[in-house]
């Protein structure tokens, strides 16, 4: 149940056992986003840019958008710079999104939504990988940080062509 | 001299004083590291509001009866008490506010009103918390002001040698921090304030991180106004002080208008009392006073010269043991530091960082601390902060720097 930490051996009596919530709320997924985040970077022919920030922390995303002939999304790229959550959440997000039309994309935020803020519904099995992030239901200093990326998408589909700027605070 | 005020007491003993240190947090005993956020409360501090609230309390400077003589009384030699603590020529230069960001809106509002007009220059650091910006910012925009900023170097130091030329005839105010929220530098106050009389501005001290933790006296310093919050020292929430040279402060409008600030009203005007009832309109927080001048008695039943010994102590030995760490960047200056050490690691982002202590038991802040220029001179986002006061201890820190070891491993 328990794991040691490997600590150092210069920390005398480093006896740091990893704790049941910590390993729930960044689970090795969420690791992996954070450190090797997916659909990282520019995309020249976007349609929308929208640039989010969580002033509270100081976290920052470009979420650029490139929609097919339906309205749906054909690409989605993001760049910035932020917690493992905030990062881990955009790079599932992205890959999540992908060819998604827009109902879907709107379902699956309300979803999303639900999974790092309700304490009791089941996971909708539609979220798929996404699930990982529900361990962020039990830390609500974080839903903003896993819902930073979230809230750009959905200005870009508000916003559909040029630049936009969302918040995680209201101005 | 300090060495022997701190060594010769016992500061275990002294934790003994704070019920909330015996709390547990997440299963783990509690390490509280975030004072500079606000400091916790000795027991005393917590009797004096319970015995007011149990057998003096009534309203201050209206009532005849026994109660509101005594409310009174102990409300006016709390005012005496801080006058005292910071060496104040009298209690007539003590306003109580709620806390630091009040008092420096206070000045803002009523001397920045009358006094400043276009053109002229506030003077502050790049080193400001936000309530000794943005209230500037405020009256830069109400009266066409500017505002000229002080450089920080990058050892957290101010740029010193760059105040001749900044300090120019426009300056009428030069605002400025007494120990950084974030570097835990501690700034030269009195040269300063000299350098600013020179060209005839005046002087506002920031003293939040500073009351609870140095020894100081105003009059010493030689600064016109200072402004601080009771929280940070033991005091409870809700009451601060702007103190103010008297001459100066009655040289102030009245701010808020109402009761207790008044000698009379007609249905046209009124007259005002003098300082500093006329900057405590309404019913002041009397309770909060009084716990502030408990926790000065507190304070000073241990002494600053110790306290501030043993906080630096601890903040340099943190500043220290945080090198072991790998990828682990320091602010603020390497030599004497306030209480506090900020650092940023490269495993992790300072909000991952204090979630994962804070399953340990131990607090600590993460982010921009109210100092978001700052932030941006440093080229970060934010920094996670470990601030102390005396109820701190090495071995605390030893244990910060296990987990904080564990959390390199489980991040990178």
């Amino acid at each position: 149940m328990f794991r040691f930490a490997q600590c150092d051996n210069r920390v005398r009596g480093a006896f740091v056992f990893m704790i049941p919530e910590i390993e729930e709320l960044y689970q090795e997924v969420i690791l992996d986003h954070s450190r090797r985040p997916r659909n990282f970077g520019e995309l020249p022919d976007a349609a929308v840019r929208v640039h989010g920030d969580n002033p509270a922390c100081g976290d920052e995303i470009h979420l650029a958008v490139k929609f097919d002939a339906g309205g749906g999304l054909e690409d989605i790229k993001f760049s910035g710079h932020g917690c493992a959550i905030s990062q881990a959440s955009a790079s599932l997000m992205t890959m999540k999104l992908k060819g998604k039309s827009r109902a879907e994309v709107m379902k699956m935020l309300r979803a999303f939504h639900d999974l790092v803020t309700e304490g009791t519904s089941e996971a909708p099995k539609a979220l798929g990988d996404l699930r990982v992030m529900q361990g962020v239901r039990k830390f609500p200093q974080r839903v903003k940080c896993a819902m930073l990326a979230w809230r750009a998408v959905e200005q870009a589909l508000e916003q559909g062509v040029g630049e936009a700027t969302v918040s995680t605070e209201l101005a | 001299m300090h060495k022997i005020a701190a060594n010769a007491i016992d500061w275990k003993a002294v934790r003994q004083d704070f019920p909330i240190l015996g709390e547990q947090a997440h299963g783990h005993p509690l390490i509280y590291f975030d004072s500079a956020a606000t400091s916790q409360k000795p027991r005393a501090v917590i009797d004096a509001l319970r015995n007011f609230y149990e057998h003096d309390n009534a309203n201050v400077h209206r009532g005849l009866h026994t109660l509101s003589s005594r409310a009174t009384e102990a409300y006016e030699k709390a005012r005496q008490r801080v006058a005292d603590y910071i060496g104040a020529a009298s209690a007539e230069e003590i306003v109580f506010t709620r806390g630091t960001t009040e008092s420096i809106n206070l000045v803002a509002q009523t001397w920045g009103g009358k006094f400043i007009s276009e053109g002229d220059v506030i003077l502050l650091t790049v080193m400001e918390h936000h309530s000794n910006l943005v209230p500037w910012q405020l009256l830069a925009e109400r009266t066409g002001a500017r505002l000229r900023f002080v450089p920080v170097r990058d050892d957290g130091t101010l740029e010193l040698e760059k105040l001749s030329s900044l300090l120019t005839p426009e300056v009428k105010l030069f605002a400025f921090t007494y120990i950084s929220n974030s570097l835990g530098t501690i700034n030269p106050v009195a040269e300063l304030c000299e350098k600013a009389h020179s060209i005839g501005a005046l002087t506002l001290v920031d003293a939040a991180q500073s009351i609870g933790h140095l020894p100081f006296n105003v009059r010493e310093l030689g600064c016109d106004l200072l402004a601080f919050s009771g929280h940070k020292m033991c005091g409870p929430t809700g009451i601060g002080v702007l103190y103010g040279r008297a001459e100066l402060l009655d040289s102030m409008p009245p701010w808020h208008g109402g009761g207790e600030m008044i000698v009379s009203v007609t249905l046209e005007k009124s007259t005002f009392k003098k300082t500093p009832h006329r900057f405590e309109g309404g019913t002041p927080n009397i309770a909060g006073a009084i716990g502030l001048a408990a926790a000065i008695d507190y304070i000073e039943g241990i002494g600053r010269p110790a306290i501030f010994e043993h906080d630096s102590q601890l903040a340099r030995y943190a500043a220290e043991r945080l090198t072991e760490l790998p990828g682990t960047r320091i602010l603020g200056p390497s030599g004497e530091r306030g209480a506090l050490v900020g650092f940023v690691m490269d495993a992790a982002h300072p909000h991952d960082l204090t979630t994962f202590a804070d399953q340990y038991g131990l607090a600590m802040r993460g982010g921009h601390h109210c100092n978001q220029p700052l932030m941006r001179r440093f080229g970060v986002s934010g920094t996670t902060r470990a601030s102390f006061y005396f109820y701190n201890t090495t071995e605390e820190i030893d244990r910060m720097i296990e987990i904080l070891h564990a959390a390199v491993r489980f991040f990178s």
